[in-house]
């Protein structure tokens, strides 16, 4: 079947397309040129209407056992938030931590089409998988989680040989069905089993003598050799942190140029100024970004309002249980492999500390240059959940409104914030950058995030509406692989997304040392550790969609 | 992970995982026996029970009469129809059986719990209230120094967890790991898998009756805060036994305390797991400690952990209303049973005839394996596999993070109960 969508205004900046009205043609699923003579079957008048490839969120926690722990703690989330079942959709809940089956259903509402889950431990990885599955309608993918798990740093500190490392990874990210690779707190979450309870990024952790900064290296070299598209995904020492700013700019230079993406990077640009020895740094931070091409990143806004936070950050994570609210927490040790906290938190727009922290994230967004390196993220649910988008959009297109929202903040923040005055605006063109074309570059997303010919048909049509939040909330249409998902924000049919993976190659030599190690340590076998195809197709449930990878260097 | 062909030319499989208890072990070695299944290696009193349990391949019936699959569905289906509040109960099953049963709970307007919830929720409570701070099986197994076993038989329950979690020889972080401290807190406790074990130096008997334990781990956290506690024994140790245990902790480089909430079957025992939560919490300001809860079995971890990735609620969740109503008292299917608030029940009990259904009077349909015996005869009858045995599948872990693959180790024309619930579903 030949589908028409005729006169929008097409924003597609992976093809220099900006506003321009075009038609685009879709059939078997793809973005087609057909022949002048071809005959439509259906045809969708958009004239006046804005069309951009669907939404992809390249960092949002969406699937895995500590957004379960979240949804199981959180009664109170819920209810009042319950969603009935009708004869397309099921049952879900939720507000910050939704359950899985209304998690997919209001990305696809709000026009995305794809979410990546950010931190995905290798031995959880079955029940991430699990839980993405029942997350309906978009396409998934996560990152494998390295850099705490005793594996690679007994590698590490025995000075292993490099391409055994690389191997490592590799078969990680095969074993666990990863499209990426990220690292959270660099070695920290080992170190805080051992009682130490920071680590800087060259402090060596106690046992394995190690420093963070030998971690980023290794694996960003690792991954680049590898000729995985993702740079490494890297969530830095010192989250948080009063003055850790400077830990993110060190992070930056320690790169030695290559490619990093910094994840959340509003947690981590915070300086120590003012009477209450908390700052904004991002000046400092957006001028280092603008000036190392290497590095990305994601921000991480914050919003105000309820929400929880869930890290594999368990050693920073166990700090913010001070201000758990409610108070009730949750932190782990898990597997000689990794660890997670899932801490409550309220952010409040009249709290010092918190109008600061939404005040630098934005102007993060409004001074870094380049939309291509700067994602927009509100790391979900860590700064506040992703329904609040549309509102953070509108905040970045509206000066007028981003003033508004200011006069109702603590006012003494934005002393220590350079945000009033900043009058940038983003565009349609730079927003269909940030939250399609960028990330499904970034994450080498092969025919993904674009409207050229070829593409897969994700596409999503908004009415103009001048009220940019009211426009992001509620698109007029939603295609997914072609087919008709979204009508004005109201689901009309359901499908199973598929599962974005990379496969970047590896010696099998690899396994017999890890067979060993888990036979000698582990309470799971090397076999049963590792996710099969199978499951994750699932008997037709699940796809998987295999990017492809650069040759490996070495 | 293809079987490997035995010498006699059948099925013969190596690192299988066991679904028989909450730690889900997955170094089995099984092999054929006759017309059925032999653990060879690695087996436990439940794992062999359950392995070498023969097949038998009863048909479906409807009120006691042998009837086709198909009926048997039609007839469940009209019943779950016909029914005002049906309750899905029992549930021992893998993760596409939670998967299927929480579908057609949906679709019927029902309830859905699991047959061991009573226990599950002594934790749920805590994880809802306060939260925690816990470790899991393989970082226990290489870390810890000091494990204290609070009130728990843990040995019945999982009788391979000392062999593998405390008795290993080999750890990650010494080749020469220091001897490990284990302390029975409470009475009765089974201590014959520590014995004598080259691994374990000493071994403490603290005998305390387990609606006391909280009074010590209470004691102990007000001592650390450097209350001053006046008198002589606390929960009936003597004081000195207290403040030995607690200095005990206080020096560990990495202690656990392990609870089984099944052994805690006392009135308000998520209590006592809360002591023990904010103990293990306090320690760890200064030092590193952490709980692992145990228990599990039946499927239980599953249920829980799919019905609280799918609803948000971790079980006792109705969807009369076709939105998830949650509520942990009200949705109790025992108490519902009792107060005659349903009026149909579906049971479910793949793993063991343990997992009986309740004696009531309530019209039932039993999804059960095959040795499964109700009291009375229920209105629907079906004979289901178990997952790991009769068909492949996936299972939680009891310290919800790990799951395991399980697989299919014997021809069997039992259906899986996913497949039953899912054409239910589909006949309403």
């Amino acid at each position: 079947m030949l589908i028409k969508l005729t006169g929008g205004k097409v924003y597609d900046p992976a093809n220099g397309v900006d506003g321009e009205v075009r038609d685009i043609f879709i059939e078997n699923g793809r973005i087609v040129s057909p022949e002048p003579t071809a005959k439509v079957d259906h045809e969708y008048a958009l004239h006046g209407r804005v069309i951009m490839a669907g939404g992809i969120d390249p960092h949002s926690h969406i699937g895995g056992g500590k957004m379960t722990i979240a949804r199981m703690m959180l009664p109170e989330d819920h209810i009042g938030n319950e969603v009935a079942r009708t004869e397309l959709t099921r049952a879900g809940v939720g507000h910050a931590v939704p359950s899985t089956m209304t998690t997919g259903y209001r990305y696809a509402e709000m026009g995305y089409t794809a979410a990546f889950e950010p931190a995905m431990l290798p031995a959880n990885a079955r029940q991430a998988h699990m839980e993405m599955a029942d997350t309906s309608i978009i396409d998934k993918g996560a990152f494998v989680m390295l850099g705490s798990d005793d594996f690679f740093l007994r590698q590490l500190a025995g000075k292993a040989d490099f391409s055994a490392i690389k191997d490592y990874i590799a078969w990680t990210m095969h074993a666990a069905q990863a499209i990426a690779v990220k690292v959270v707190n660099p070695g920290g979450i080992s170190a805080f089993k051992f009682n130490q309870r920071k680590l800087d990024l060259n402090e060596k952790h106690t046992y394995y003598g190690v420093t963070p900064r030998d971690i980023i290296v290794t694996l960003a070299r690792g991954l680049n050799e590898l000729g995985v598209v993702h740079p490494l995904h890297i969530h830095g020492c010192n989250l948080g942190v009063p003055g850790g700013y400077e830990t993110t700019l060190e992070t930056i230079r320690g790169a030695e140029g290559l490619p990093i993406h910094l994840t959340h990077i509003q947690f981590h640009s915070y300086g120590t100024e003012g009477d209450k020895k908390f700052s904004s740094a991002a000046a400092q931070i957006a001028e280092a970004v603008n000036a190392n091409k290497n590095v990305s990143c994601d921000v991480g806004q914050v919003m105000f309002g309820q929400t929880c936070t869930a890290s594999g950050d368990s050693m920073r994570q166990f700090v913010n249980t001070r201000s758990a609210d409610p108070k009730k927490w949750v932190v782990m040790d898990i597997e000689c492999d990794a660890g997670c906290g899932v801490v409550p938190f309220k952010y409040r727009d009249k709290s010092f500390v918190n109008a600061l922290q939404w005040a630098i994230g934005l102007e993060l967004f409004l001074l870094v240059n380049d939309p291509w390196r700067l994602f927009l993220t509100t790391d979900h649910p860590n700064g506040g959940p992703f329904t609040w988008y549309p509102h953070l959009i509108r905040l970045l297109m509206d000066k007028n409104f981003r003033r508004d929202m200011m006069q109702k903040i603590n006012q003494d923040a934005l002393q220590y914030s350079t945000l009033g005055s900043l009058d940038r605006e983003y565009s349609l063109y730079e927003i269909a950058i940030m939250t399609r074309a960028g990330p499904a570059k970034s994450l080498g997303l092969v025919d993904r995030g674009h409207l050229g010919v070829g593409a897969w048909a994700d596409i999503t049509v908004y009415d103009d509406n001048p009220d940019r939040e009211a426009m992001f909330t509620t698109p007029e249409l939603l295609f997914k692989n072609g087919e008709l998902i979204v009508r004005n924000g109201k689901i009309v049919k359901v499908v199973n997304g598929g599962t974005h993976v990379a496969r970047p190659n590896y010696d099998r030599g690899i396994e017999r040392s890890l067979n060993r190690y888990f036979e000698d340590f582990h309470t799971v076998r090397m076999d049963n550790f590792r996710l099969s195809d199978d499951e994750i197709i699932n008997g037709g449930r699940g796809s998987l969609i295999i990017q492809p990878t650069r040759a490996r260097a070495a | 992970m293809e079987p490997e062909k035995s010498s006699n030319g059948a099925n013969h499989y190596q690192n299988v995982a066991c679904p028989f208890c909450g730690i889900l072990c997955d170094d089995l070695e099984i092999g054929p026996s006759g017309s059925g299944l032999k653990v060879l290696k690695n087996g436990c009193v439940k794992s062999v029970a359950g392995f070498e349990r023969p097949l038998t391949e009863p048909k479906p019936q409807v009120d006691g009469k042998d009837v086709s699959l198909d009926e048997a569905i039609a007839t469940a289906a009209r019943l779950i129809r016909e029914s005002r509040l049906p309750a899905f109960g029992g549930l021992g099953t893998d993760v596409d059986g939670v998967r299927a049963v929480i579908a057609l709970a949906e679709k019927g307007g029902g309830v859905v719990d699991h047959a061991l919830s009573d226990a599950q929720y002594r934790n749920f409570r805590v994880l809802q209230s306060s939260g925690w701070v816990t470790t899991t099986l393989t970082e226990a197994r290489n870390r810890a120094d000091l494990f204290i076993i609070a009130g728990s038989d843990v040995h019945k329950l999982h009788p391979r967890f000392f062999e593998r979690v405390v008795c290993n020889e080999a750890s990650m972080f010494s080749d020469n790991p220091p001897k490990r401290t284990v302390v029975f807190l409470g009475e009765g406790l089974d201590q014959s898998a520590v014995t004598g074990k080259e691994r374990i130096g000493e071994v403490v008997t603290l005998p305390v009756k387990a609606e006391r334990i909280a009074e010590v781990l209470d004691a102990m956290r007000a001592l650390n805060k450097g209350v001053t506690i006046p008198g002589g024994d606390i929960g009936g140790l003597p004081r000195a036994a207290v403040d030995d245990l607690l200095a005990r902790c206080k020096a560990a480089s990495y202690g656990v305390v392990v609870w089984a909430p099944p052994s805690l079957g006392f009135p308000s025992a998520d209590l006592t797991v809360q002591a023990i939560s904010e103990f293990v919490k306090d320690i760890n300001l200064t030092s590193r400690f952490a709980g692992l809860a145990l228990g599990g079995n039946e499927g239980a971890v599953s249920a829980g952990a799919v019905c609280g990735w799918q609803s948000g609620f971790p079980l006792r969740v109705s969807f009369a209303s076709g939105k998830p109503d949650y509520d942990a008292d009200r949705y109790a299917i025992s108490r519902m049973l009792f107060a005659k608030e349903t009026d149909l029940l579906l049971w479910l009990a793949s793993f063991s005839p343990d997992l009986t259904p309740p004696d009531t009077d309530v019209p039932m349909i039993l999804l059960g394996m095959p040795s499964v015996k109700p009291a009375r005869t229920p209105k629907v009858y079906i004979p289901v596999g178990t997952p790991g045995v009769d068909h492949a599948g996936v299972m939680v872990r009891v310290d919800n993070v790990v799951s395991l693959p399980l697989r299919k180790l014997r021809q069997s024309n039992l259906p899986s109960a996913a497949s039953v619930l899912e054409k239910i579903e589909a006949a309403l």
